[in-house]
């Protein structure tokens, strides 16, 4: 691994993505990908008493997943890296206690799937890990009732809303060599352009996603047709529009058919979500999933995953504060070189 | 290597408005109008209901009233509630309906968090502003009715 051209981080055969899984809700199920996922849960308490309870539960039934199908133990993993929503990261230091694996508590809002993944591939290049599982996690519930209003209250959302997603996804990396190889990981920097609308997330976070864009394309010295698609995690059906504005203007491109939004496809249009879905699990379920298993049968060979978060809170938007975003890219290539999988 | 940057602020929020569809406001206000109405005509349906079993004029809007809010409270209970305020916004908002609506949710959402410290302390989240200001208000209220009827005479 080499000093970082600027802030991309370019790994040289180090980092693989070797095992995913994901575990999603009804609703979720019922999506245009639901038989993606390794499991779709039935009782959205799982069996529990809160909500906080059942999202994690939720994450840590998708880690064992993920580990289970490596073939490996929980021992063999050297660290997790997770976050979700809930304050203080809840439901991943409780997942964490119960899985007993060394923890780094990760935070980027709905980009902590990237952020995860990008900080275990640098942990597994150094050499100072073997194996770490990348995990991030979300709930309706539990987001609702810490962003929005109690669920059994009656009103109207703005068409620009989004449904936070009941999933989660486990990515395990590691040093060894399989079919995803992680090529390269750039930081987002916390960009504002003064969006002040809750209910607005994609036009919040969209200039944040333009601008890890721009960052990844100028250090790697790549144009966005050097990816068979770039996926978007949560920008929903208006924030993708609008950064395809932004990207056709600046890049004076057409970009209109390699813009895959997770947000946009998690849901069907008749599912009633409004812009789409939203939170850590909507890119999470959709790259532990769909995404992992299109690039191994190989229609996908070489991919940009923006992950997209906003950096706010109740408190912060209660005191008038603007939007601030980030976003975390990550780019992922199939190898062939004498790889089975 | 070409360095790009993000549009202005400016820029910006003239890209957003561009891309960011409005609610459909005809259609939302022939909802409200129709079911807010809807609640009131049962509302007045429960007043002469009262009439028949024999309540006067005073005591007939606490009849309606409490009547309503229980069946706010249930409908909220059992989950109907707010599919009714999808449908109808503040159709369904405004009639004391809503009301209950407003306190059941919170009561229903924090049980967890305890009977005191939950439900205790939350049930007033949303309706909270309502009870503070309509008693500020009618504290402005009684002052300028005071003024008036007593001490201008």
């Amino acid at each position: 691994m080499k000093r970082a051209k600027e802030r991309t981080i370019v790994f040289e055969n180090e980092a693989y993505i070797t095992e995913g899984a994901s575990i999603a809700g009804q609703k979720e199920g019922e999506g245009p990908y639901g038989d993606t996922f390794d499991q779709i849960i039935e009782d959205d308490l799982l069996g529990t008493e809160t909500w906080e309870k059942a999202e994690s539960e939720l994450l840590k039934r998708t880690v064992l997943r993920c580990i289970e199908k490596s073939g490996k133990t929980k021992t063999d993993v050297d660290a997790f890296l997770a976050g979700d929503l809930n304050a203080q990261i809840i439901s991943s230091g409780f997942a964490a206690r119960d899985l007993g694996i060394p923890f780094l508590g990760m935070y980027g809002a709905c980009s902590t799937m990237i952020e995860s993944i990008l900080t275990g591939a640098v942990f597994v290049a150094s050499g100072a890990f073997h194996t770490v599982v990348c995990a991030a996690s979300s709930h309706f519930c539990t987001a609702e009732r810490q962003f929005r209003t109690p669920l059994e209250l009656g009103t109207q959302r703005p068409p620009s809303a989004q449904w936070t997603a009941t999933a989660a996804g486990a990515c395990m990396v590691e040093k060894e060599k399989s079919a995803i190889e992680i090529k390269s990981g750039t930081l987002g920097r916390v960009i504002d352009l003064k969006i002040k609308d809750p209910a607005h997330m994609g036009a919040a976070m969209a200039p944040a996603v333009a601008d890890t864009l721009f960052g990844h394309l100028t250090d790697t010295k790549k144009s966005i047709r050097d990816f068979d698609k770039i996926i978007t995690g949560d920008l929903g059906k208006y924030g993708l529009s609008i950064l395809k504005e932004i990207v056709k203007e600046k890049l004076g491109e057409e970009a209109d058919d390699i813009f895959f939004d997770c947000g946009e496809n998690l849901y069907r249009d008749n599912q009633d979500v409004h812009a789409g879905g939203s939170g850590c699990g909507c890119i999470a379920g959709l790259l532990s999933g769909h995404i992992l298993k299109e690039m191994k049968k190989g229609k996908y060979r070489k991919l940009l995953i923006l992950g997209s978060g906003a950096m706010m809170s109740v408190t912060s938007s209660l005191q008038g504060e603007s939007i601030p975003s980030i976003s975390y890219a990550i780019s992922l290539e199939r190898c062939t070189d004498g790889i089975v999988s | 290597m070409k360095k790009y940057s993000l549009p202005s602020e400016s820029e910006y929020k003239t890209i957003v408005e561009k891309h960011t569809p409005g609610s459909p406001k005809l259609m939302g206000f022939a909802r409200a109008f129709i079911v807010g109405g809807v609640i009131c005509v049962i509302g007045h349906l429960i007043g002469k209901a009262g009439d028949c079993i024999g309540l006067n004029e005073a005591t007939k809007p606490m009849f309606t009233s409490s009547v309503l809010v229980y069946i706010g409270t249930l409908l909220t209970g059992i989950g109907i509630y707010d599919k009714i305020g999808k449908f109808a916004g503040a159709g369904s908002i405004v009639p004391i309906t809503g009301f209950a609506n407003s306190m059941c949710a919170p009561a229903m959402e924090f049980r967890r968090e305890g009977i005191i410290t939950g439900i205790g302390a939350k049930l007033f989240t949303i309706a909270g502003p309502v009870i503070t200001y309509g008693i500020a208000a009618s504290v402005v209220y009684g002052l300028i009715y005071w003024i008036k009827e007593y001490a201008l005479s």
